[in-house]
């Protein structure tokens, strides 16, 4: 199976002016990612905040273009940024932001907020967009008569719904979640990641699902890219990527995520520091300052990812073979619960 | 004796559409040195519960109480000057967004003095050493330089760390941590975490963890209440609670974590929270709930014993491991 997404050495620099004079900053806000996503699964993207992975976002659903490197998109190429290539390609890609409170206009009517795509880019006439968003209503679990409401009369989980379904109107291949569930409750998130997984078994769709919640990644994603400072700094297999996370970074995030059973409650390893200023990143592996492992030469060089086992990975502790890879709980016996 | 001690609170809201009853009956004992969580989902009325508490609601609020009790010192029939003394001193606060809690106008190390100058008192000199001390106790480094910055020149788990430290600066007996992590990363998430339990420990303080993520209760609680609609439907021992939850809520709640779940659907619980004027007759989880019946759609559930989890349920689950124990 080809790859639908193929991103290599992707690349997104922002230009920040930071005075009349002063020579304008560069913030690098993605950098070298590459990673390729297979037909109807699902790639989730993890990291911190200001770590790039809603400028990755921007990039693949073509509200920005790249700086630097390449990006195909079903066998077209993005970063050439051909016009006619680029407006088939947003009919493919579509978005479902994280809150759905500001992602919908709150002076139009759900049909209309769901028609409006095919009013743009098809030629279909009033009675077939009104019979294919009525469609798309019942296919996201929400009732025909919610089709002249407005936005403000739904729940948080059911404004989830009409954006799920607006994104879905033009029959995409693609579908980028940008933290779809972040701002939902409990109950409510379940009943989302349901509807995505339904959506995405029907329908054959390609998830790039992003995210920061490493529970709900576990759950939903066939492959996780986990990203520090603009750089992807591990891709593996879900299960793999959480019983044998390789690069440091991957651990600490694994061992900070509490774990919803109080039987396991156990020693966190803590991260010390925060996150580096992204204009002003560190030399050699960006994630140095906080690393445990690291020696003369991450502070000096760059990593590259390079593949170990299933995993890929740029970390230079890793490719030297001097950091274990060790699962994010330590056994039972090891665990003194302490408050 | 507890530290806390509600009885029966009651909270609610005049507005257009009536009087809106936020917290409906909250019973809530709170021990020195103890860790309690109250978790539940937006409109549940876990916040509004502890602002009562604190005294912060506006004044379309009404509280009522069989008890609120702080130190065996009635806080409701207590003059509102008497009541300020133990407000930030005894009990102190943080909130959810410790950016928006900070004024942006004066330094962190003005704002932290002036908690010393209204509860203490330290002379001036003194001050300045015990806010360099408490931003040393908080993990900043270069409290000097700190205490000179503004707000917006810090960072989200920087201003949260602040917010701690103001929050302790007068050795509160009683910390009521209002989701203090959910806007924060998850590295700094457990950092600030164990900050909070070092204080706990340390300090000999006890902490109200007001939160809706079943992660941090399992990492950091040892007694949880679970609000639903402004009830308490459900309070046990954190383990307990985790083993064998008892209200069909608490079941349904941890159900749907996607940590726990097994296979490629969530347990999910179907439609939403009961909002301002549609709470349903008898039972408010009923529309939700897969075991109702008559009986919970028509009468409003007892109280169970505390043995089972004093559960708000006409059909407690789990009642043989109970039994069996």
């Amino acid at each position: 199976m080809s790859a639908l997404i193929a991103a290599d050495r992707l690349r997104r620099d922002y230009e920040v002016t930071r005075g009349l004079f002063a020579r304008p900053y560069l913030l690098r806000a993605v950098a070298d990612a590459t990673f390729s996503v297979e037909e109807g699964t699902t790639l989730a993207i993890v990291g911190e905040s200001g770590c790039g992975k809603s400028t990755l976002a921007r990039l693949l659903t073509m509200i920005e273009p790249p700086s630097g490197g390449a990006l195909t998109i079903d066998g077209r190429d993005v970063a050439a940024g051909r016009p006619e290539d680029l407006r088939a390609l947003r009919a493919t890609v579509q978005i479902v932001f994280q809150n759905p409170y500001g992602s919908l206009n709150p002076r139009q009517k759900v049909g209309a907020i769901l028609e409006e795509p095919l009013k743009i880019n098809t030629a279909l006439s009033a009675t077939e967009r009104r019979d294919r968003a009525r469609q798309m209503l019942a296919e996201v679990g929400l009732r025909p008569e919610h089709y002249g409401r407005y936005p403000h009369m739904f729940s948080g989980g059911q404004r989830q719904r009409i954006a799920i379904a607006r994104a879905l109107m033009l029959e995409p291949k693609i579908l980028v979640l940008d933290e779809p569930v972040s701002a939902l409750d409990v109950s409510i998130q379940a009943q989302i990641l349901n509807l995505l997984a339904d959506l995405q078994e029907r329908r054959g769709l390609t998830f790039v699902f992003i995210s920061h919640a490493l529970a709900v990644v576990r759950h939903v994603a066939d492959n996780v890219m986990v990203m520090y400072l603009g750089r992807g700094v591990e891709i593996a297999p879900t299960e793999t990527l959480f019983t044998t996370p390789r690069h440091p970074y991957t651990q600490a995030l694994l061992a900070a995520t509490p774990v919803a059973d109080p039987e396991r409650r156990g020693h966190r390893s803590r991260l010390a520091g925060e996150l580096p200023s992204p204009f002003n990143p560190p030399p050699g592996c960006p994630f140095h300052p906080r690393c445990p492992f690291a020696n003369e030469r991450c502070r000096r060089e760059t990593p590259a990812m390079l593949p170990a086992g299933e995993t890929i990975v740029a970390c230079h502790g890793v490719e030297e073979g001097r950091i274990p890879s060790r699962p994010p709980v330590e056994p039972l016996d090891a665990t003194v619960s302490a408050i | 004796m507890p530290l806390l001690d509600i009885k029966n609170l009651s909270v609610s809201f005049e507005t257009r559409a009536g009087a809106f009853r936020a917290v409906d009956g909250l019973d809530l004992t709170v021990d020195p040195r103890e860790v309690v969580a109250i978790v539940g989902e937006s409109g549940s009325g876990k916040s509004v519960a502890m602002l009562a508490v604190m005294g912060l609601l506006p004044a379309s609020a009404t509280v009522t109480a069989d008890r609120l009790e702080f130190e065996g010192r009635d806080l409701l029939g207590m003059a509102p000057r008497e009541r300020r003394k133990i407000i930030g001193r005894d009990i102190a606060m943080i909130f959810q967004e410790p950016i928006a809690s900070l004024n942006p106008c004066f330094t962190v190390g003005f704002q932290i003095k002036e908690m010393l100058r209204r509860h203490t008192a330290l002379d001036r000199a003194a001050r300045h050493a015990r806010a360099i001390e408490l931003l040393r106790l908080v993990g900043i480094s270069e409290p000097e330089r700190r205490l000179r910055a503004f707000p917006h020149q810090l960072s989200g788990g920087m201003s949260q760390r602040v917010m701690i430290a103001m929050a302790t600066s007068c050795n509160p007996k009683l910390l009521i941590a209002d989701e203090p992590t959910t806007a924060l990363d998850v590295t700094i998430q457990a950092q600030i975490l164990e900050l909070l339990s070092d204080l706990q420990k340390n300090e000999g303080m006890a902490l109200v963890l007001i939160t809706h993520d079943m992660g941090v209760v399992a990492e950091t609680a040892e007694r949880v209440v679970v609000q639903y609609a402004g009830l308490q439907v459900e309070r046990q021992p954190v383990r307990e609670l985790f083993r064998s939850p008892h209200h069909p809520y608490t079941a349904a709640l941890l159900a749907a974590l996607p940590d726990r779940a097994r296979g490629d659907r969530l347990p999910s619980i179907p439609g939403v929270v009961p909002g301002l004027n549609d709470r349903p007759a008898g039972c408010v989880f009923n529309p939700r709930c897969p075991y109702a019946d008559d009986r919970c759609r028509t009468v409003p559930p007892p109280r169970q014993p505390e043995a089972l989890g004093g559960a708000l349920c006409h059909y407690p689950l789990n009642v043989a491991v109970e039994a069996a124990q």
